[in-house]
Order: structure tokens, then sequence, then C-alpha cells
């Protein structure tokens, strides 16, 4: 019963010009993340950018050249300005292109890019999700550091290049720009440029819609790719200190706009990071479109019926509960089956105890009649002993009586012996 | 697919930088130099700008749906709070027939400029609510439209190829009108707010508050007060969504002094001490209905739209949706209303 929209207009004020106020003042309260992701060679000057860039000094040791494969390493500060809180995540590469065989090069890097979208992809199909309150992984940026020949683009440069660009925002970057010529700049970077469009390699272009950036906007994306330079040291000039490179012939000034794009790049990271993240946001449309397609999902099922996500994931649910229940039988039954061996166990080890006392049992009452038997042999000993003295005694009055009556002593002795 | 070891340093790194905890800024502050070592402006705060830019030109979605018993000045007070005919009053149709057999649930959107700012506003109206000679279960075909609105924009999100900007039907705000008879709630108060608390956010409101005297008013708002505590019901600003102290105190102040506002709607103008104000006439006075003295129209004005507009749309988003969304999802495991066909392939899956 919905009727179309017609516009009205207002008679007084009624006040909900407040709306954009009270997004922002949520949007403070939650505070805002971004996420950069730098990749370029060991020394190329990946740590001292992001430290002139936000003129912080972020801590990190540099690496070694000796690593087997690309690793990627992360670290999260939280930087204040005015009541903005940013939530910035650094994520450089580590290794890159220090390898004999650099084929591989890119690929850590992809997964790590991937494994974020799975990341928020995975919370946003949980049942039970917290999405207001995720932390946003997502890379939202990658700052492409190409080394500074002179002459063009390197392989590795272009297949990684190339491996990302459907992926994540890429804005590539001259490093240590301060060993190049301003004329050679020039070349380099036109010879960059036209690279990259024959190799079909998109980059990020600074948006040109919005009336009051485009001008400015146009004329950034005419500087790519920057050419930057970093500095985690400060020089004092005058009486201030201030970032730079201090060379016997003179003194590069990171901040100076005529020395190196490195505040260029600052100003245009920062005043299109709404759009940056947007753009992310696409990108991650079409990672889960994908991821979702593999899956097995459609939107469209046979007979161009609409299909919903939701009964492909109960199928799926379903085939994966029967999964669970075969598994748990089979558990099931191994159990039930080593109960009965351990039962069995259990029975030949107590029939084998019965025996034991039994024999036990045995011995004890052999030893105990051999107690009585030994006790009823000392009685007969004793009596045999007293019958000897017995007969010894009746034998000598034997001897004497002889002489006297002999009817009456072998009665006498007859009698004694029963 | 996972990436190589990712070394991270995050707890080192904030421990390290943030030792003091966040600040919660109303007023732009000086910058800090404790949690950051920003030593020069570098640009970050323009996000704000960015943000700002984006928002006027996307434009805003607002959806608040009107409740409550015919008569009650529904449509009057839709209309003076948008400064507009919002609502087309029963001008259009006879008082003394049209009272529907059921409650109908009527949407009509329109588009509102105001500084720039393009707001979509769709006024959600009920009429026949409560007006039956029996009401028992008349929330239902409210939460039914309610949770059809959630279910579209479920169906929405859960595509494999989205929309950009998802179209946001789903009711924000639900304005609950009480009958002023300066007693108590009646059942069917209780019962709509008690269904329906759980799933919108309720906002009641003490209809044609020129009935009352001012101790009249506080003494029923106090009962009413009461009694939906009573009764656990949790009208908007709900407690447990409370961010942060600086919320809480602002919340607890309208939830246990100001709610429920008691409002007087009027869309006809007239001279007062030289000024023109809304208001309504009558042989004792005139009524001014944006006078603080008078009535509290100015307070849920405010409110609704100058302050918690957006957290009205956050808290819908966030927790409300977010409900019916767990929900469905885990009952029958998220399949949905089966239909003759989707019991069969179901079957045959079996």
């Amino acid at each position: 019963q919905n009727v179309g929209c017609r516009t009205l207009s207002l008679s007084a004020h009624v006040g909900f010009d407040s709306l954009p106020d009270q997004l922002i003042r949520k949007s403070i309260k939650h505070g805002f993340c971004f996420n950069i992701l730098c990749i370029g060679e060991t020394g190329i000057g990946k740590s001292a950018l992001v430290s002139s860039l936000f003129n912080t000094d972020f801590e990190d040791s540099p690496s070694t050249h000796f690593l087997s494969s690309v690793r990627l390493r992360a670290q999260t500060f939280e930087l204040q300005e005015s009541n903005v809180l940013l939530k910035l995540t650094v994520v450089k590469t580590v290794g890159f292109g220090d390898q004999m065989n650099k084929a591989d090069s890119y690929q850590p890097i992809v997964d790590y890019v991937d494994a974020q979208f799975e990341a928020y992809l995975e919370e946003e199909l949980k049942v039970i999700r917290s999405l207001f309150s995720y932390h946003d992984t997502r890379i939202h940026v990658c700052l492409y550091f190409i080394s500074p020949t002179g002459r063009s683009l390197k392989t590795i440069d272009l297949l990684t290049m190339r491996s990302l660009d459907s992926k994540v925002n890429i804005i590539p970057v001259i490093g240590k720009a301060d060993s190049i010529s301003k004329t050679e700049l020039q070349e380099f970077k036109k010879k960059i440029m036209s690279e990259l469009t024959s190799n079909g390699i998109r980059i990020y272009q600074f948006p040109t819609d919005d009336e009051t950036f485009s001008e400015i906007n146009t004329i950034t994306n005419g500087y790519l790719p920057f050419a930057v330079v970093g500095s985690m040291e400060k020089v004092k000039i005058g009486n201030k200190m201030v970032r730079a490179r201090q060379y016997p012939w003179g003194i590069v000034k990171v901040e100076n706009e005529n020395h190196c794009d490195t505040i260029k790049l600052r100003r245009m990271l920062c005043t299109n990071m709404e759009d940056l993240k947007e753009k992310t946001r696409a990108y991650y449309e079409s990672y889960r479109r994908c991821r979702l397609e593999k899956l097995g999902c459609r939107d469209i099922g046979p007979e161009n019926k609409p299909v919903s996500l939701q009964e492909v994931i109960e199928a799926k649910r379903l085939e994966f509960c029967l999964e669970v229940e075969r598994k748990e039988e089979e558990i099931w039954q191994r159990f039930v089956q080593r109960v009965k061996e351990k039962a069995a166990m259990l029975e030949e080890a107590e029939q084998q105890a019965s025996v034991l006392t039994e024999f036990e049992h045995l011995t004890l009452m052999h030893q105990e009649e051999e107690l009585k038997l030994g006790e009823e042999k000392k009685l007969l000993e004793d009596e045999k002993a007293q019958f000897v003295e017995k007969k010894a005694v009746t034998e000598s009055i034997q001897s004497q009586v002889s002489v006297s009556s002999p009817v009456s002593l072998k009665t006498q002795g007859l009698r004694k012996v029963s | 697919p996972h990436a190589g070891p990712v070394d991270s340093k995050n707890e080192a790194a904030m421990s390290e930088l943030v030792p003091e905890p966040r600040q919660k800024p109303v007023v732009p502050m000086k910058p800090m130099g404790i949690n950051t070592s920003l030593l020069g402006y570098i640009g970050i705060d323009t996000i704000i700008e960015q943000m700002r830019k984006k928002t006027m030109k996307t434009g805003f979605d607002f959806n608040i749906m009107v409740v409550g018993q015919s008569g009650l000045g529904k449509s009057t007070l839709v209309n003076t709070l948008f400064k507009s005919q919002v609502s087309r009053k029963s001008s259009g149709w006879n008082r003394e027939e049209k009272i529907p057999k059921t409650v109908e649930i009527k949407a009509i959107g329109h588009v509102i400029e105001e500084g720039g700012v393009k707001m979509k506003l769709t006024v959600i109206d009920t009429p026949g609510f409560g007006d039956q000679i029996n009401n028992e279960n008349c929330w239902e075909p409210i939460e039914k439209y309610i949770n059809e609105q959630y279910e579209k924009f479920l169906k929405e999100e859960v595509n494999i190829a989205r929309k950009k900007r998802i179209p946001d039907t789903r009711v924000h705000c639900c304005l609950y009108f009480i009958s002023p008879t300066g007693h108590s709630l009646r059942p069917l108060d209780l019962e709509f707010m008690k269904h329906l608390s759980k799933v919108v956010n309720i906002i009641p409101v003490i209809a044609k508050a020129d009935t009352m005297t001012l101790e009249e008013k506080t003494e029923f708002k106090q009962r009413v007060r009461k009694e939906l505590e009573v009764n656990g019901i949790e009208f908007y600003p709900q407690k447990e969504f409370d961010e942060d102290l600086e919320d809480k105190t602002e919340n607890d102040k309208i939830r246990q002094e100001s709610m429920p506002f008691a409002v007087v709607g009027s869309d006809k103008e007239y001279q007062v001490n030289g000024k023109r104000v809304l208001g309504r006439k009558t042989p004792w006075g005139i009524i001014e209905v944006e006078n603080l003295n008078h009535c509290e129209f100015a307070l849920l004005r405010d409110f609704v739209i100058r302050t918690h507009l957006q957290d009205l749309k956050e808290v819908t988003h966030n927790i409300h949706y977010e409900t019916y969304r767990a929900k469905r999802l885990n009952d029958n495991g998220g399949l949905p209303p089966m239909t003759a066909e989707t019991e069969e392939n179901h079957e045959s899956n079996l």
C-alpha cells in the first residue's frame, strides 16, 4: 500500500537539517579506521614514508634481505586530530623483491588482501553478528613503491599490480625519489603511466565528479605516480626541526612540494578517504559475489525462479548435519567397540586374578596342613620318646625282678605300655 | 585463503600510543599531544566534511508509524511535526463512516528538503487500530507489517549481487498515542506496547493533552511511567542501549522526567503577542503548540527530529533488525515460509 512519493514543501523550520550533524557526532564517537598496504622492496623507504605522511614516528626495525618468502607485517596505531580519532593500520611487505625467484612474490599479498575480505564476509554471514563494532581490516589503499631506476617498470611490478588491481585501490609511488633529477623524473613518470595503461593495469583515480574537487583532483591525477621522499630524521633548519634528508650538497625537505610529492600524497589520501573506503566496499562486493557463487549459491535458480540464498545455505546445512550425524555414529561405534575390548580385557584379568587367589588359597591350606602335620609329628615323637624311656625303665626293673616273681612284673610292664 | 604468517603488533603499538582512555568530545578539542605524536596538521579531520558531503548527496530515509485509536489527533500531530501535509486527514473522509473493519496499514512517502538535506519521509498510518468491538490481537497486523519490512531488507541483504544502497522501509519509530483519560493505561495499550516494544522503537505520547491541567498531567505521566515499568515495557530510548555515560545521563533525564510527552497538535496559526503561532483556539484562550508552558510538543519534536533521529535509525538497524535476522536464520534453518513447491524439494532432499 505504498503510494508514490511526492515532494512536499515545508511551511516552517522542522529541524532535520541537523541530521548530518547527528550522523557525524555518532561517527566521531565510534571512531574511524583506515588501512594502508605498502608494497615495495626492502629498503625502498616504506616505513620512512608512512612516518612522514602521518608526521609520527612509527617504531620499526629495518628488516633483513634474506627472507625466503614474502611476508606481511601489520601494525595498528591510534591517531587523533581535533576530535577525530583514527585507527590506522599499516601493513608492509617484508622481503618483497629479495628472493632469487620472484614468480610467486605477489601471492602472499593477494592472499592477505583476500583474507581480510574473507574475515569480513565471515562476520557478515554469522547468525549473531556485531558488524557495528567489527574492526574493519579490509585494505582501503595500496601504495605500490616503484624503484627509482629512471627507466621503466619491472616485471614484478606489473605482475603484482595486475594481481591486485581488481581487489584494492592502487596508488603507485616512486620511492626514494630524491635520487632522480627533475627532468629525468618527468620522463620516468610518463613512461610508467604509459606502461600501466598498455598493460591494462587499473590504478586509483581521484574522483572528478564533485565540482568542488574536480579541478584539483584532475591536476593531482596528472602527478601520478607520486615521487615521494620520506624521512624518520629531522634536521634543524632555521629554528625549527623539519623532516628532511641532509646531503653534503643540500637538504631535501620532505614537506616541500618543490622537492617531492609527499605532501600531495598526504593531502590526497586524507581528502579522499571516504571515496577510497567506498571503492573498497565495491571491491568487497565483487569478492563476495565470486565467493558465494563458488559456494554454489545463485540468485536465479533453474527455470529462472529466484532462489533464496537461505535455501541454499539450508541445503548445505542439512548436508553438513547429515555428515556430522554420520561421523558421530562412526565415533560412537568405535567407542562401543573399544568398550567391548576393554571389558573383555578386564574380564580376562579378573579370571586370572581369580586363578591366582585359588592358588594362594591352596598354598595357604597346604601350609596349614603342613603345620598341623608337623605338630602331630611332634606329638608322636614325644610319645615315642616317652615310650623309649618307659621301655628303658621297665627293662631295668625287669632285670631286677627276674630274680623274684616273673608273673607280676609281666602284668606290670604290660599295663604300663598300654 | 591465508597469507603468510602475519605479525600483528597491535597490542604493543596500541599500548604505547594510547595511555589514556579516549575522551568523548561534543565540542571540537584542541589537538591532543598525549596519545598521538602528531606534530603539525595532517588533515585527517577532513573526513568529517567528506562524510557530510556524502550524506547530503545520498539523502536520508525515515519511516515513522503512528498508532492509536481514531480521533486522538495522530494525523494532525504528524503534520505539525513535519510542518506539512504529510498525513491526509479526516477532511478527506467522513469521520462517521470510514472506520475500517480491521486494522489497515497505510504507508505514504514524501520527499522533503531543508538546508540542503533531503529526506524521504514515510508515514505509516494504522487506521482501525483499537476501534473495533473486539480488539484482541489488533497489534498483529502491525507486528506483521514491521516484520515484513525486516524480511524485505534481509532478502536484499542476502542477495549475491546486492544494491549499493538497500532501500530501507523498516519502521524506525512508532509513536503510540495514549488517551488522556487521566487514570491509567488501558489493557489495549499495555498489550500493544508489550508485544511491539520487542521489535520496534516505541515512543509513547499522551494525545490531546490540552484536556488536562498541569497537576493532572504530571500525575498521569508518573502513573503511566510506573505502569510501563511494572509491565516490563522498554520504550525508546531503551536503557540497555545507552552507549556511554553521556548518553545515559541525557536519556535518563528524558526517560524519567519528560516521557511520555504530553502533546497537542495543530496546523492552524493564530496571532499571539504579535507573533504568528501554531495553536488551538478555545473560548478560554489560545493553546500554543510550541510553547513549552502549554504542552510538550516542542520536546517531542526536538527529541525525535533534532537529536535522536539518527539514533532511532541506528537502534532499528543494529538491534531490532539484527534480532529479527538472527531469529530468522535460526528458526527453521532460515527457510522462507514453506510453499508447496519448497516442501516438495525439501522432502526429496531428505
